[in-house]
């Protein structure tokens, strides 16, 4: 079944323009691997840059820099070793992230319903998590600040009227109060990114941060 | 430009990936310099065009032009060299990967017409949505920087990105929805 919940094209554009942070791009990611028509339409967004590289005013190059260049090529074409295994559940690149598919995720139970996983990127800005959720549960936690994207890679959501399955991403802001809650049947894992936690910016606070316990 | 790519990528031909160094080269520097230093820009380039030899035998005409292909290796490089991130991308042979239903015929032939129809499109966008797209794609950055450079609100940098692309995609013939 295809995915029925969609990238918004801001995030497309963002994405291919490659100034939407890791945390933000990995949710994207995960999404295009699962769904045709948005991969369809990432082709415009891309083609953009490839156009836009095109009508750059050419900039001068340094004068060997064909020499080294070709000093460096080189004859092999990389060979295409990747280890893949036969099946998976959570598609590349998020399973690398990961480390392994579903079955060797270490989950940490968050309060008395559900689990989590914390996933590390090298950007600052998102804080990216795997939910497990139990069927009929509501999402534990969630009050939260800014974008949040959630990806459905198995069991689903309902959010109101909507239902969230496998593939499809939910793209709320803070205006918009919304209640995600497992459907009856199955759990549901999805992954979730949002903007990190407020660090504060006085370096005052937070030196005392850690004594407040705050 | 597409099919010498295509041409490199088959025969290894050093020669005629020189005409694509000349060509591209000066593009993918400037492209560099506008978040880096010249010296910073030239060594990017560099290896930019390096990692354009090394996989053009992946490339494939039918699934884009040259300079989109070119344009998304030099994009993973700046990120990884001034942000210290990686760009996360899908992989085609990947055992969760969804394929598309049936592939669009005479993909290549298009993308050789689409090129100059995008120029086109560009050209005629308005310059508050041109704006835009320059600080997303050469300045790298984020929405809500591009909302405080410019003073509007976030909601509104993010509808100029979307009219841009709807208009982009209606250029390439695609669907507008």
């Amino acid at each position: 079944m295809m995915p029925r919940h969609h990238v918004d094209d801001d995030l497309l554009l963002s994405y291919a323009a490659g100034s939407l942070a890791e945390g933000w791009s990995l949710a994207v990611s995960t999404h295009l691997a699962l769904c045709p028509e948005c991969r369809a339409r990432l082709a415009a967004a891309e083609a953009a840059g490839g156009a836009l590289l095109e009508a750059m005013a050419p900039m001068p190059v340094a004068a060997d820099a064909w020499a080294s260049v070709r000093d460096r090529l080189g004859s092999s074409v990389p060979a295409e070793d990747r280890r893949r295994p036969a099946q998976a559940v959570i598609p590349s690149p998020l399973r690398d992230y990961i480390g392994g598919d579903v079955e060797t995720i270490r989950w940490k139970a968050i309060g008395t319903a559900g689990a989590q996983l914390r996933i590390k990127t090298s950007d600052g800005t998102t804080q990216v998590r795997l939910l497990k959720i139990p069927a009929g549960q509501p999402v534990p936690e969630h009050g939260h600040r800014g974008r949040e994207l959630t990806v459905v890679l198995s069991g689903a959501f309902s959010d109101g009227a909507a239902v969230f399955a496998r593939g499809d991403i939910e793209d709320a802001d803070e205006e918009v109060q919304h209640t995600p809650t497992a459907t009856p049947g199955a759990d549901c894992i999805c992954l979730a990114v949002t903007d990190a936690p407020l660090r504060f910016r006085s370096w005052l606070v937070r030196a005392v941060q850690p004594l407040l316990g705050i | 430009m597409s099919e010498l790519l295509e041409t490199v990528g088959r025969t290894r031909d050093v020669e005629l990936f020189e005409q694509l160094f000349r060509h591209f080269a000066p593009r993918v520097k400037a492209y560099m310099a506008r978040t880096g230093s010249a010296a910073a820009a030239e060594e990017l380039m560099q290896e930019t065009m390096v990692a354009v030899w090394k996989k053009s035998a992946l490339y494939d005409r039918s699934k884009g032009a040259a300079s989109t292909w070119i344009f998304t290796i030099a994009r993973n490089l700046r990120i990884d060299a001034f942000r210290r991130e990686k760009h996360p991308e899908f992989d085609e042979n990947d055992p969760a990967f969804v394929p598309e239903a049936a592939p669009a015929a005479d993909a290549a032939m298009e993308n050789v017409q689409s090129v100059e129809a995008l120029k086109a499109a560009l050209d005629t966008l308005p310059a508050d949505q041109v704006e835009v797209l320059r600080l997303a794609y050469f300045e790298d950055r984020s929405q809500s920087d591009i909302a405080a450079a410019l003073s509007v609100p976030l909601g509104t940098v993010k509808s100029r990105m979307r009219l841009a692309v709807a208009k982009l995609r209606s250029a390439l013939g695609g669907d507008t929805a």
